[in-house]
């Protein structure tokens, strides 16, 4: 599963793209950005709190709910605050 | 039409071309966004605006999409930069054309709102203190809210 990062998410992880194979018990992005946040401090920092954090699979947005497949682009990222 | 570019753009050259692409056309609203040199009172040096490439487009033509189907219009441009800009720089155009000014005001209006929320850029401004994230505003969602009559959101504005 490719994992993209944007803007403070990035910037705390250190990282603006990575591949990962969650454990079979990671059936929804709420259940990915749990695990994620036990990977190291800048997971912990970036996901400390996952209510703010938006998510998009396969260039729409996603709550946390959504169901992911093995080939999903899942991006995890701030609130937008462009214009 | 949807453009994401580092480059400027010449807003009078944009509202031209877009005019004399259809005689029909009666107005043309525009809104320009440019890069402030102040934020919460503290001096803003320069910004930077990072994107998703490819969900930036398919959003902004998204939300295109949904102010053609809402309003009759002619024509409807929205130009987005992205990279490092300093103050008085252009940031962001929108244009829509209609036959009336109402559509064409209220067009301009929605997509603004619209892009400012659901458009996945995201502004770091350099200051004194260093650079820092913008945060999201609550009125710019109450912004959006008021164009849509059923939600939560829109709700809260009207005090529902």
């Amino acid at each position: 599963m490719k994992l993209l990062y944007f803007a403070w998410v990035r910037q705390r992880i250190g990282l603006a793209e990575e591949e990962v194979t969650p454990p079979a018990n990671v059936l929804t992005v709420g259940e990915l950005v749990e695990w994620l946040k036990g990977r190291g401090p800048g997971y912990a920092a970036a996901f400390a709190n996952p209510s703010v954090v938006k998510a998009a699979v396969n260039q729409e947005f996603a709550r946390p709910d959504r169901r992911l497949a093995p080939g999903d682009e899942v991006a995890l990222f701030p609130p937008m605050t462009g214009g | 039409m949807i453009r994401v570019q580092a480059e400027d753009f010449d807003p009078g050259a944009e509202i031209a071309r877009l005019a004399a692409a259809n005689p029909s056309i009666g107005g043309v609203a525009t809104f320009l966004g440019l890069v402030r040199d102040v934020a919460k009172g503290k001096p803003v040096t320069a910004m930077t605006l990072e994107h998703f490439p490819g969900m930036t487009e398919r959003e902004l033509a998204r939300i295109e999409a949904a102010a053609n189907r809402r309003w009759p219009l002619d024509a409807s441009l929205i130009i987005h930069r992205y990279g490092r800009l300093l103050p008085g720089d252009r940031i962001v155009f929108v244009a829509t054309a209609s036959a009336h000014r109402q559509a064409a005001f209220d067009s301009c209006m929605f997509l603004v709102d619209y892009l400012k929320t659901e458009a996945p850029f995201w502004k770091l401004e350099e200051g004194a203190a260093g650079a820092q994230w913008v945060e999201t505003r609550e009125s710019d969602d109450l912004a959006r809210a008021r164009w849509e009559a059923d939600s939560g959101l829109a709700k809260k504005v009207r005090g529902a």
